[in-house]
Parts: C-alpha cells; sequence; structure tokens
C-alpha cells in the first residue's frame, strides 16, 4: 500500500533540520537566509521582515536567483511549516543546498510568539500586470518596485542623454521624474531627442516630456522645472531628489552641479558624449570620489566642443541615457555593482567598452570638506571660471 | 611600444588616429615622443613641462596621478588612455 501523504511528510521531516521561530530570529541579521515559500498572496498579507520571497512552486527554478551560495545557511518558512519542510527537502537533496531549515510551525508561530511581521503596501492589479517582469527577477520583486514607485529621481536636461532615461525610467515606474530643462524642441533636435516628435517642434521640452512620459506610463509624476540651472535655483531644484542623472551641455553647470549635490549628499549618474565616444561614471557623495576629483578643472573652450558644434552620432546618447537609467535603477533598489570610482569610456566606432579607476582627490576642494561648510559663493566655481564662460560665449 | 589611446578632441591632431604607437620608459617619455612626432598635441598636453591640470592620463586603467605622474614606468605592450573632460549632453 501506498503510504499516505501525511507518512511521506513525517518522513520527510525526519530527514531534514526543523529549527524554532526563536533561532531564527536570533540568526537573523548574523548571515541567516530567510526564504518564504508561500503563494504571492499569502506573502503580500503579511511576512517576516527580511524574508526573500520564492514560492514553492517555483522554489526549484528560482532558488539559484535569490540565494546563489549553495553554502548559505538558508531558513525556508511558510504558514505552518509543511511546505518549508518539502521545500527544505528539494533544496538539500536535489539542488545540493548544505545548510537548509525549514521553520517549525511556520509564520502562524512567529506570529503567536508576538515578532515582527511587515504588511507590504500591496501593488494594484494593474500595476502588477504592468511591472510583472520586474516581480519575476528576485533583485526586484515586489520590494524593488515599490522603491521604483517611490523614488524621484531628476533628470537635468531633457535632450539626448535625458530622452532615453526617462522613457525607461518612466516604463520602469519611477513615481517622480523631475525635468529640467528650459529649452524648445528644436527640428535638429530629433535626430537623438527621442522623447520629442516632430509635431511638438517649438514646444517647450519639459511640456514634450511630460506628454510622452504620461503617455507611457501614468503612475509617473512629472515635475517640470522649465528654468536654466545656475547658482541661484540650484538649492531650490536638488532637495528631495533621490538621484539626480546628468545630461548636462556644459560644463560650468557640471561643476555646479557637483558641488551642490556634494552639500546635498545627492548620488549622480554622470555621462557626457561627443562624436561617437561617451563617458560614464556615478559620483556618490563621500562613499565615492567627485567629478571634482575626476576632472579638476574644465578644458579650454576650444577642446571642450559641445555636441551642437562638433556633432554626435544619434544613436550614442540613447547607449549612454539607458546606461545612466541602469545605474539610477540599481542606485534605486539598492542592487548590483554601481558604477562609483570607476569610469566607462565607450568607444561606438571601435565598439569598445574601456574602465578606469577614479580615486578620491584627498584634496577636493570641495569633497575633501564637510558639506555643511560648503557655500553659495563657492560653488561651481573652478581658476579662470569668468574666462572660461567669456571663451565659451 | 606603448599604444596610447587618442581622445576625439585630439584626434584631428593626430591625423585622426583613435590609437598611437608611442616608445618611451616612463609616461612623460611616451607622451613626448607622441608630442614630437604630432606636434600639435604639444600645447594641448604640456604647459610649462607639466602635463595640463585637465587632461587625465591613466597608465592601462590606473590614474598616473596615484601612481608616480610622469616618472610611472611604461611597460612592452601598456596602454595610456589620454582623457580631457567631455561635456556634451
Amino acid at each position: 500500500m501506498s503510504p499516505s501523504g501525511a507518512d511521506v511528510l513525517k518522513q520527510i521531516k525526519a530527514r531534514i533540520e526543523e529549527v524554532d521561530p526563536a533561532d531564527v530570529r536570533e540568526g537573523l541579521g548574523n548571515g541567516v537566509v530567510l526564504v518564504d515559500v508561500r503563494e504571492p498572496e499569502e506573502f503580500e498579507a503579511g511576512h517576516i521582515p527580511g524574508a526573500l520571497h520564492v514560492p514553492r512552486s517555483y522554489l526549484e527554478s528560482r532558488i539559484e536567483g535569490a540565494v546563489p551560495d549553495r553554502d548559505a545557511h538558508v531558513v525556508l518558512y511558510c504558514a505552518s511549516g509543511n511546505r518549508s519542510a518539502w521545500g527544505a527537502h528539494t533544496l538539500q537533496e536535489l539542488l545540493g543546498y548544505e545548510n537548509v531549515e525549514s521553520m517549525r510551525g511556520g509564520i502562524a508561530l512567529w506570529k503567536d510568539r508576538g515578532y515582527d511581521v511587515e504588511v507590504p503596501r500591496a501593488l494594484t492589479r494593474e500595476q502588477r500586470e504592468r511591472y510583472s517582469r520586474h516581480l519575476l527577477i528576485p533583485e526586484v520583486g515586489v520590494e524593488g518596485q515599490q522603491k521604483l514607485l517611490d523614488a524621484k529621481i531628476l533628470l537635468l536636461g531633457a535632450g539626448g542623454l535625458g530622452s532615453p532615461a526617462a522613457l525607461y525610467l518612466a516604463a520602469a515606474g519611477v513615481g517622480t521624474l523631475g525635468i529640467v530643462d528650459d529649452d524648445e524642441v528644436d527640428l535638429s533636435n530629433l535626430q537623438r531627442q527621442v522623447l520629442h516628435t516632430t509635431d511638438r517642434v517649438g514646444v517647450a521640452k519639459v511640456d514634450s516630456a511630460q506628454e510622452t512620459i504620461n503617455a507611457i506610463n501614468p503612475d509617473v509624476e512629472v515635475v517640470k522645472h522649465q528654468l536654466r540651472l545656475d547658482a541661484s535655483n540650484i538649492m531650490d531644484v536638488l532637495p528631495g531628489y533621490d538621484v539626480v542623472i546628468d545630461g548636462l551641455d556644459n560644463f560650468p553647470t557640471r561643476y555646479l552641479l557637483n558641488d551642490a549635490s556634494v552639500r546635498l549628499r545627492i548620488p549622480v549618474v554622470s555621462a557626457a558624449i561627443l562624436g561617437f565616444d561617451g563617458q560614464l561614471s556615478v559620483f556618490a557623495p563621500y562613499e565615492g570620489p567627485c567629478y571634482r576629483c575626476l576632472f579638476r578643472e574644465p578644458p579650454p573652450a576650444e577642446l571642450a566642443p559641445s555636441c551642437g558644434a562638433n556633432g554626435v552620432l544619434g544613436v550614442l546618447p540613447g547607449t549612454m541615457g539607458l546606461l545612466q537609467a541602469t545605474e539610477a535603477v540599481k542606485l534605486v533598489i539598492g542592487k548590483g555593482d554601481p558604477l562609483i570610482g570607476r569610469l566607462l569610456l565607450y568607444d561606438a566606432l571601435a565598439a569598445t567598452f574601456t574602465e578606469v579607476k577614479v580615486h578620491r582627490d584627498p584634496e577636493c576642494p570641495i569633497c575633501s570638506r564637510d558639506p555643511e561648510s560648503i557655500s553659495d559663493e563657492e560653488m561651481g566655481v573652478f581658476p579662470d571660471y569668468e574666462a572660461f564662460c567669456a571663451a565659451a560665449g | 611600444m606603448a599604444t596610447v589611446k587618442i581622445p576625439p578632441v585630439l584626434r584631428a591632431s593626430v591625423g585622426g588616429e583613435r590609437e598611437i604607437q608611442a616608445s618611451g620608459a616612463t609616461v612623460g617619455e611616451v607622451l613626448r615622443t607622441l608630442a614630437a612626432e604630432h606636434p600639435q598635441t604639444e600645447s594641448q598636453l604640456f604647459s610649462e613641462g607639466e602635463l595640463n591640470r585637465y587632461v587625465n592620463v591613466y597608465l592601462n586603467d590606473e590614474d598616473v596621478r596615484v601612481l608616480d605622474g610622469l616618472d610611472t614606468p611604461v611597460g612592452e605592450g601598456d596602454t595610456l588612455v589620454i582623457l580631457p573632460a567631455m561635456a556634451g549632453g
């Protein structure tokens, strides 16, 4: 006679390790990876804080993404400790996880003990559908998507770099996109500035950007800053944003942005383009170098041509702007290795990426100091600033 | 011989080349060889014998400022990257 399900479960439990909720609670923060194996709606109704979510039905296919280290100390839990026992047996016997336990009594016993339970804000049905491909990757999931929906990202310029970044950040569900641009759409922009359309030539870029973004994703609130960023307004514009995407077209404003962002401790995802070449880095104040650590001073005007004057391959800002968007998303969801302390050089003609190291300058005029000590007057200033601006026209 | 990667703004000064082979035992020597063969690069790289402050130079992936600057030894097959800031957006 075949054994009953209850008999098999009993045998399974004898072959795996079970652990008491009190021990799990103690182990959290000490390297224990806690995995909730219940169904999505159970997880959303409340789970143990810090737990990863891999439903039991997807355990075999998704556990490696969530817990790549086979030697990690993994604790599975479910509602009452049965499904997690099956799961632990699978991980141990079939997938080679060396140190797996199942939490006895499940979250029911955890709650009985009065331990903390986190109830995530739920995504709407439409959001679950819209962001379903994000929810499927463990690095994003519901938690990461909520972070994106809560995020406020400022795009400096709705031009070549800002356009592709805005499109994908909007699609990704970044809750607030601020856009700084005082320009109007020009026919010569359309070769690369893909936020804008032929019928919007002459329209303010911030308005055109808002129209495109909201057509892609009504979840996104667009904050329009129709102005030219300068020392008199930058400290009003930047505060409140989590990440700044720098697609500026001139040096004085890039230095000004650097100084203000260091002062406000806001990370900047910076890119620059010319011809067939692009540069990209992430400047995270006090965590890595700042823009001034990398470029102590700007080159003279004759060695600093702009795309307007010298041209740029239309596709290039697409590539660089999307790398910026990728770095911004990583910063928001807190995953991966951001491009901090590294400068990525892209040569489109050669089809090569080169990476060089960027170090914090212990004598940096800005980020070697306390942010509070940086005054309004010194922001954006560099040697020969006036001569530079005069030469640049 | 070391390979020197030429940034876009300097390419006109080296006949449009993107990479130049130049000899020298140190970073300074390699750059001086480059400047001797392509005199238009001289003022863009150097002023008063020093590397211009707006030009970054990397030996392979490391900033020569954290090595020995122009005195940093260069080996066969090393790559020097000359990198001025760009501001296009």
